[in-house]
């Protein structure tokens, strides 16, 4: 173990505290690094992570939390949040529902089954989870800009973000993202940056951009605080569950984050006393066209190998995902597993969920809900036991995916006899 | 064949500073060797004790990724910039 701060590395002057929240620890070597906006270990490339002072988690108890506000600072005790309260950028993020699908489990065969809906955030993601902890750490460390790459959810919430804290934003995304994802990110008057290439293509431009200025990358250097960001949707199922975990959880997957903070959060509940500990199994969903971790998952390899996307699901299309390995490690050690789907599944996801439920999912839940299906007709997840499945966008954000395939039952003109003629009534 | 490196921020301090790094090599192999006798520590960083690059870094021979490549071998043509950048996670 060593513990090292790299003089090289962009930082900012001030050295704040963070909650609950101690140090920085790589997740491949151990090395130990004070809270600073740095997420990559100096001695192997390993991610860092943020590690908490047991004692303070300790003191947050379920009475705490619910004398909290209806947002996701009332669990502000588990998180790396500034304690200086001017440094706080509350968005309003969190707290979203928990739908008990019972229409979505009768056609699936399932007996207990909840979506958890996070299309109510603020700009309808649950991206303005983890950007509500990295524009709050920006602001503790003495950033002036807020920047990421981004597949769209997150160029919307950074947006929003700058907006509301006074930091500039500065986002990059692929070009050919979907419209509404653009425009909703161009809202907000910060700095839109549309890059000719990929999503890996502009993770790699920020990487090197974020080595040379004094910006404050969500994705990248702040990192580390913004993923646990992620713990909230894991803490919030448990208490709307009446503080206890669910059997299962099916998770969409891009870089693999979510999932292992899920997982994270469901373990933290059980250590801290805040629920009966009890197995739970995580499953992962992928898209076909950009599943490497799925991949991964099915060889019984513990290294993802990158791929080139080609899938509708352009949220969840990153070909390189960085947590992909501990993706895989959580649903292993919980006894879980990683599915993929196709497009069309994908799309039938999407549409079974609506019918199903009157939630109109973007295309990542159209991919969760599709794993649910194919997962449950493997015999893989148990139809009796309790399961979750998260929702993390819109469906208005990505129309194109279902352009073209659904519209008006009939057109007629506007008169009793036309609508007769139609045979609707 | 001469190259350029681009060196990660996470490594320059091994580089005293520099950016970038001119070295001889064919292959990508030969290049982070170049580099290593040139700045000592530097291949510790991005190997694994199997001589494998680090599961965390990636590496472009121009623009291509090196796992859709070779890997080490992957061939380094004159005048090409290699890139060792950090893995980041996005969304």
């Amino acid at each position: 173990m060593t513990s090292v701060l790299d003089p090289a590395v962009p930082t900012a002057p001030t050295c704040p505290s963070f909650g609950p929240a101690a140090e920085l620890a790589c997740r491949e070597c151990g090395s130990r690094y004070p809270l600073t906006p740095q997420h990559v270990c100096v001695e192997c490339f390993g991610p860092l992570e943020i590690r908490y002072d047991d004692d303070a988690l300790r003191r947050v108890t379920r009475e705490s939390i619910a004398a909290g506000p209806q947002t996701l600072w009332r669990y502000a005790g588990l998180l790396p949040l500034p304690d200086a309260v001017e440094h706080r950028v509350d968005l309003g993020a969190g707290r979203t529902r928990l739908v008990r699908a019972d229409n979505l489990a009768r056609e699936l065969g399932m007996r207990r089954l909840w979506v958890k809906d996070d299309r109510a955030n603020p700009t309808h993601s649950f991206k303005d989870r983890v950007v509500t902890i990295a524009a709050s750490a920006a602001l503790a460390f003495g950033f002036d800009t807020l920047a990421c790459a981004s597949t769209g959810n997150l160029a919307n919430a950074v947006a929003a973000a700058g907006a509301r804290s006074g930091l500039r934003s500065v986002v990059l995304v692929p070009r050919d993202l979907e419209p509404a994802k653009i425009l909703a990110s161009a809202i907000y008057g910060g700095t839109l940056i549309a890059v000719d290439g990929s999503y890996d293509d502009v993770n790699r431009l920020c990487a090197e951009i974020a080595g040379e200025l004094p910006w404050a990358f969500v994705n990248v250097n702040v990192r580390p605080f913004y993923a646990e960001g992620s713990k909230t949707l894991g803490y919030e199922v448990a208490e709307e569950l009446g503080w206890r975990l669910p059997h299962a959880v099916v998770v969409p997957v891009a870089s693999g984050s979510l999932l292992t903070k899920v997982d994270k959060a469901f373990t933290e509940l059980g250590r801290l006393g805040l629920v009966e500990p009890a197995p739970y199994r995580v499953f992962g969903a992928q898209a076909t066209g950009c599943s490497p971790v799925a991949t991964a998952y099915k060889a019984g390899a513990d290294v993802v190998a990158p791929v080139r996307p080609a899938t509708i699901a352009r949220s969840l299309a990153i070909g390189n995902p960085a947590d992909g390995p501990y993706a895989l490690d959580a649903v292993r050690r919980t006894g879980g597993g990683v599915e993929d789907v196709s497009d069309e599944e994908i799309v039938d996801g999407i549409r079974l969920l609506a019918r199903t439920e009157g939630i109109f999912a973007e295309t990542a839940g159209g991919v969760t809900v599709a794993t649910l299906r194919k997962l449950l007709a493997a015999g893989t997840l148990d139809p009796d036991g309790e399961t979750v499945v998260f929702n993390t966008g819109d469906g208005l954000k990505t129309l194109d995916a279902v352009a073209g395939r659904i519209g008006p039952t009939a057109t007629i003109a506007p008169s009793l006899a036309a609508f007769r003629a139609a045979g609707l009534g | 064949m001469s190259v350029t490196v681009r060196v990660p921020t996470i490594l320059r301090p091994l580089t005293a500073g520099a950016a970038e790094v001119a070295v001889d090599g064919a292959t990508l192999g030969e290049v982070i060797s170049a580099l290593d006798a040139q700045h000592p520590g530097t291949a510790g960083r991005v190997l694994d004790e199997g001589g494998r690059l680090r599961r965390f870094v990636n590496v472009y021979v121009g623009e291509e990724d090196v796992r859709f490549a070779a890997g080490l071998a992957t061939p380094t043509p004159d005048g090409v910039l290699v890139s060792i950048i950090p893995a980041v996670a996005g969304g």
